[in-house]
């Protein structure tokens, strides 16, 4: 079944109010995509040049909230992370900023306020997590940092993978591959 | 079996995996084919939950990316992963179901985790419960839901918060699928909506008004409940004010309602984001006095110095939906809005801007001006235009202070910018020029410096146009003609062009000039585009004919025959070999289309295409009318008049006539219906009887006219010879006709039937069928052509000539649509009085 997400028109009083949530890095790629509205960027490309334009917008200038293709988006930038909440230009921007608080403080607080690329990376299951805490299919769950981190309850990986060389875990997949035919 | 299809795979990919975005991230050396790959990891005993982790983020990362999962590699993984719940690791459980809801769409036999989601959801761990309900949704159709609807409705009374909230979340996402099902639960949604919890009363609010919207009386009651007791929740607050104002919207409550005074009264309430819903809310309400508007703006106003930029941006941008209904109560927020031009964040800067341009006072203009031209030249090309649309709003309503405004627009201008942007400014100083007679030659030198360097050809040639109409008509034209004549020494061939006509405008108006220009002109027939040639020696060779009547003909006025007619004609004449030149006369005239003046202002220019143009209602009936044998050689289609009712509502047969005008005859077609099932109408005619001169033709009748299928029928009437002012007649009408009665059921008709007839009401004709609108776009030389002798003055009886009002009327000022009455062979002018 599907998520029926209705954002319907103006002014319908509805629980719907985030159409997207955003994580690009400091060069306006995508790290974490959350498209709610299904109507409102249906493709890949689509999202991608919405994303393009959206970071255009905000990286220079340090401000909060921007108005774009008919969309309020509320950001907040950390060292080489840009977050992003979406809603519609009829939103409450106020609501919208309590979504990205929330992440963000939620975020800090996990990654022991080292908010930058590497980290997130290397603790993107609980980034997942805590993005799903938040939001449901464009309705918010929980606005309370404290909350959701509770309910997350999420440990930062003390060993990070990272620490291996890429080449070494390549090698390593491929040996268990061999080894595997050999069984 | 599953490992060696695995296996299979990982022969087929390239083990080391091209990037799909380069030094991304460390994710992207893998592709999905490498996870699948190592998804047979869960099969291991025991579980790793560290790598399981690792490789289900993987998973769900390089989805996010964009990167496809094959449906058989997504149903394998699927299945591997279902082996994991056997562990015990928090996070990769929930991991799992975020799995789970990501894959629900690519996989195959989903429900296959249904039973362990199942478990979960009534389990003893809360900290599984909310997410392996949501998930659990995720995945559930019609049937199944009924199957776990008791666990639903435990789960929304449930005392956990998180999992209330989950239960109630999944309801609302699973109302357009189930909606009957999920009615069911709202006892259940009601009670949770007595929580403590902030976030569950929100969400059971949400679903319970959605389960209730279209009963208007619950969703009443539902508020007098809620705006008593005092809920905690910011979020369900909010709600409640939207509820309440679409409430009032839509039984056109009036304002002193309670619901209102709820919306009043959170205005107070802690919260800011509560305080700014309200004062939205108010603010958008329809038909609010100043009195109730006022605490909203006082609210809205003490935003505006707000440190959160959000809480900024929010403020001003209802203040500038409130400047637009109702200036006045925006201005005691005047200085505030002048701190905000200058703040950082450029959107909120222009709205503050726009805002003001819409309440700013007549004295205030010469400040508000100096503050914006510092502001424009930092912010973006789509900002500019707004503040440019608001300018021109600024300058309809204080005329008097146009000297300031086109300075200040000239300085724009030479400003860079793009197109739009100097294209909005083109129209501000046009559309000054046009209201204002004084600022005309200072706008119009300001114009003329502009295309002196000026890469828009659109605009060159707009504003040489608008050179060739006004210019002629000042004090001092010749200093416009080094202008034009320099773009046609210098410019592309479309500017060269218009150039041309404008310059032979300025010939044809005034005598003086007249040599000068020939000269010019002459030049110009040199020039290396056909069409600058072709234009050039048109014109020079009306202007040497010296005749007022060709000038105003060929150079003033535009076509005024309607484009597609002229098209067909031209065809027509094609078709048939003739001795004769092609006559105009014969194309019909235009039927006016009125171009209002823009009086809302769009938030953003948006670029107009050139609109098609599509064949006049009135076309459509020349072809109709050209199509009957005996309508052939009326020559062309003069008018046609508004359908006009002969029965009146509800009668067994439905008449309306429409009034077709040629040159000596009408043709009344009357557009019959007919309303009995039982009868069917044949040989249908309206016989006529005039009150006047008029002479009946002859009759077209409509063949057969079957239970409600519509049918026409036409007379054709010469109009009186000998008085053509006589024109006004009453025809008495009659329906004649055959009629067979038939089985209402099958429609078969009796092979006998008998005559029969039907009175209808009279029909009248008058002056107003014989006069059409006629665009004359320049009216004043128009009139100046029309000359003396053709000037009368009548006092005509209007009682009779009810729809003469709207053509006549014409205005001066605004170079919009008036009537220069045209008739066949007659013109009448109207004395302004």
């Amino acid at each position: 079944a599907e998520v029926s997400c209705t954002f319907a028109t103006d002014f319908e009083p509805s629980l719907y109010t985030v159409k997207a949530v955003l994580i690009l890095d400091n060069d306006g790629n995508r790290l974490l995509s959350k498209y709610y509205d299904t109507e409102l960027y249906p493709s890949i490309k689509e999202q991608k040049n919405f994303e393009k334009s959206v970071f255009n917008k905000s990286h220079k200038a340090d401000n909060e909230i921007a108005f774009l293709e008919g969309l309020t988006i509320v950001y907040k930038s950390s060292v080489d992370l840009f977050f992003y909440v979406v809603g519609s230009a009829q939103e409450n921007e106020l609501m919208l900023m309590m979504v990205l608080n929330c992440l963000f403080d939620t975020l800090s607080q996990i990654l022991r306020k080292n908010v930058e690329k590497r980290y997130l990376l290397d603790n993107l299951d609980g980034v997942y997590l805590v993005v799903d805490e938040i939001i449901d299919g464009g309705i918010i769950l929980e606005s309370d940092p404290q909350q959701v981190i509770q309910k997350v309850n999420y440990r930062v990986d003390e060993n990070p993978l990272s620490e291996q060389s890429v080449a070494q875990v390549l090698q390593s997949a491929k040996e268990q591959i061999k080894w595997s035919i050999l069984k | 079996m599953r490992h060696s299809c695995m296996l299979l795979l990982c022969w087929q990919s390239d083990i080391s995996g091209a990037p799909n975005t380069p030094g991304l991230s460390q994710y992207d050396i893998y592709n999905l084919v490498i996870c699948c790959s190592q998804a047979r990891i869960f099969n291991e005993t025991p579980i790793n939950p560290r790598r399981c982790l690792h490789i289900l983020t993987k998973i769900i990362y390089l989805l996010n990316q964009g990167e496809h999962f094959g449906t058989t590699e997504a149903t394998e993984a699927f299945f591997a992963m279902t082996r994991l719940f056997q562990s015990n690791d928090q996070t990769l459980r929930r991991m799992c179901y975020l799995t789970i809801k990501e894959m629900a769409n690519i996989s195959e036999d989903v429900i296959i985790v249904t039973s362990s989601l199942t478990k979960d959801m009534t389990g003893k761990e809360d900290v599984y419960r909310g997410p392996a309900i949501r998930a659990l949704c995720r995945i559930t159709d019609t049937t199944m839901l009924q199957a776990i609807e008791r666990y639903m409705k435990q789960a929304i009374v449930d005392k956990v918060p998180s999992v209330s909230s989950s239960a109630l979340v999944s309801s609302l996402h699973m109302v357009r699928m189930s909606y009957d099902v999920v009615k069911r639960w709202v006892n259940e949604a009601q009670e949770a909506a007595s929580s403590d919890n902030i976030m569950v009363q929100y969400h059971a609010l949400g679903l319970l008004y959605h389960l209730r919207k279209n009963d208007r009386l619950a969703v009443s009651k539902m508020l007098n409940k809620f705006t008593k007791s005092g809920l905690k929740s910011p979020f369900a607050y909010c709600m409640l004010i939207r509820i309440a104002s679409r409430l009032l919207e839509e039984t056109e409550g009036g304002h002193d309602s309670p619901l209102f005074d709820f919306i009043e009264s959170c205005l107070r309430n802690k919260h800011e984001m509560v305080v700014y819903e309200a004062a939205s809310a108010i603010v958008h309400m329809p038909n609010c006095t100043a009195r109730e508007l006022a605490p909203a703006v006082s609210v809205l106003q003490l935003f505006c110095s707000s440190p959160k930029a959000a809480l900024r941006y929010a403020a001003v941008r209802t203040l500038n939906k409130v400047a637009m209904k109702h200036p006045s109560a925006v201005t005691a927020c005047n200085l505030d809005l002048e701190n905000l031009i200058t703040d950082s964040n450029r959107s909120i800067a222009t709205l503050a801007i726009t805002t003001l341009l819409k309440t700013g006072s007549e004295s205030s203009v010469d400040r508000l001006m100096k503050q914006i031209s510092s502001f424009v030249s930092e912010i973006s090309d789509e900002f500019k235009v707004v503040v440019v649309q608001a300018i021109s709003a600024l300058c309809q309503k204080y005329p008097r202070k146009h000297s300031v405004m086109m300075n200040f627009l000239s300085n724009m201008l030479r400003d860079d910018g793009g197109f739009e942007y100097k294209r909005a400014i083109v129209d501000c100083i046009i559309s000054i020029i046009e209201e204002n007679p004084e600022s005309k030659e200072t706008g119009l030198a300001h114009l003329c410096e502009f295309i002196e360097d000026c890469e828009h050809t659109v605009l060159a040639t707009k504003i040489l146009h608008l050179l060739g109409r006004e210019g002629p008509r000042t004090p001092s034209p010749s200093k416009y003609i080094r202008f034009i004549f320099n773009r046609v020494v210098l410019e592309s061939e479309a500017v060269r062009a218009a150039a041309v006509s404008a310059l032979a405008k300025f010939g044809a108006q005034n005598d003086d000039l007249l040599p000068s220009v020939l000269v010019l002109m002459q030049r110009c027939m040199m020039d290396s585009d056909d069409e600058v040639r072709d234009r050039a020696t048109f014109y020079m060779n009306v202007l040497q004919q010296k005749q007022k009547a060709l000038n105003a003909a060929y150079i003033f006025n535009g076509l005024s025959v309607s484009v597609p007619g002229l098209e067909k004609s031209l065809h027509q004449y094609t078709l048939e070999p003739s001795e004769k030149p092609f006559d105009m006369k014969t194309v019909p005239l235009a039927t006016t289309t009125v171009s209002e003046q823009k009086t809302e202002l769009a938030p953003v220019a948006s670029s107009k295409l050139p609109e098609k143009l599509a064949p006049s209602r009135q076309d459509i009936y020349q072809e109709q009318l050209a199509a009957i044998p005996e309508f052939q050689g009326l020559g062309p289609l003069f008018k046609s008049s508004e359908p006009v009712q002969l029965t009146e509502a509800e009668t067994e047969y439905v008449v309306r006539c429409i009034k077709h005008t040629f040159a000596s005859h009408m043709v009344f077609q009357f557009d019959c219906t007919n309303t009995l099932n039982d009868q069917l109408l044949q040989k249908v005619v309206v016989q006529m009887e005039p009150s006047e001169a008029y002479e009946i033709v002859q009759y077209v009748p409509a063949a057969s006219l079957p239970y409600s299928q519509p049918g026409s029928c036409y007379s054709l009437v010469r109009l009186p010879e000998d008085d053509p002012t006589a024109v006004s007649c009453t025809f008495s009408c009659t329906m004649k006709y055959l009629v067979r009665d038939c089985d209402p059921n099958t429609g078969e008709p009796d092979d006998d039937g008998y005559d029969d007839e039907y009175v209808l009401e009279d029909l009248e004709v008058t002056v107003a069928d014989h006069i059409q609108k006629v665009l004359k776009p320049n009216f004043a030389a128009a009139w100046e052509e029309v000359g003396d002798e053709f000037e009368k003055e009548e006092t005509f009886a209007l009682a009779s000539v009810r729809t003469l009002e709207g053509n006549t009327v014409n205005s001066f000022k605004k170079n919009c649509l008036m009537g220069i009455v045209i008739a066949p062979d007659w013109l009448y002018t109207h004395s302004v009085a």
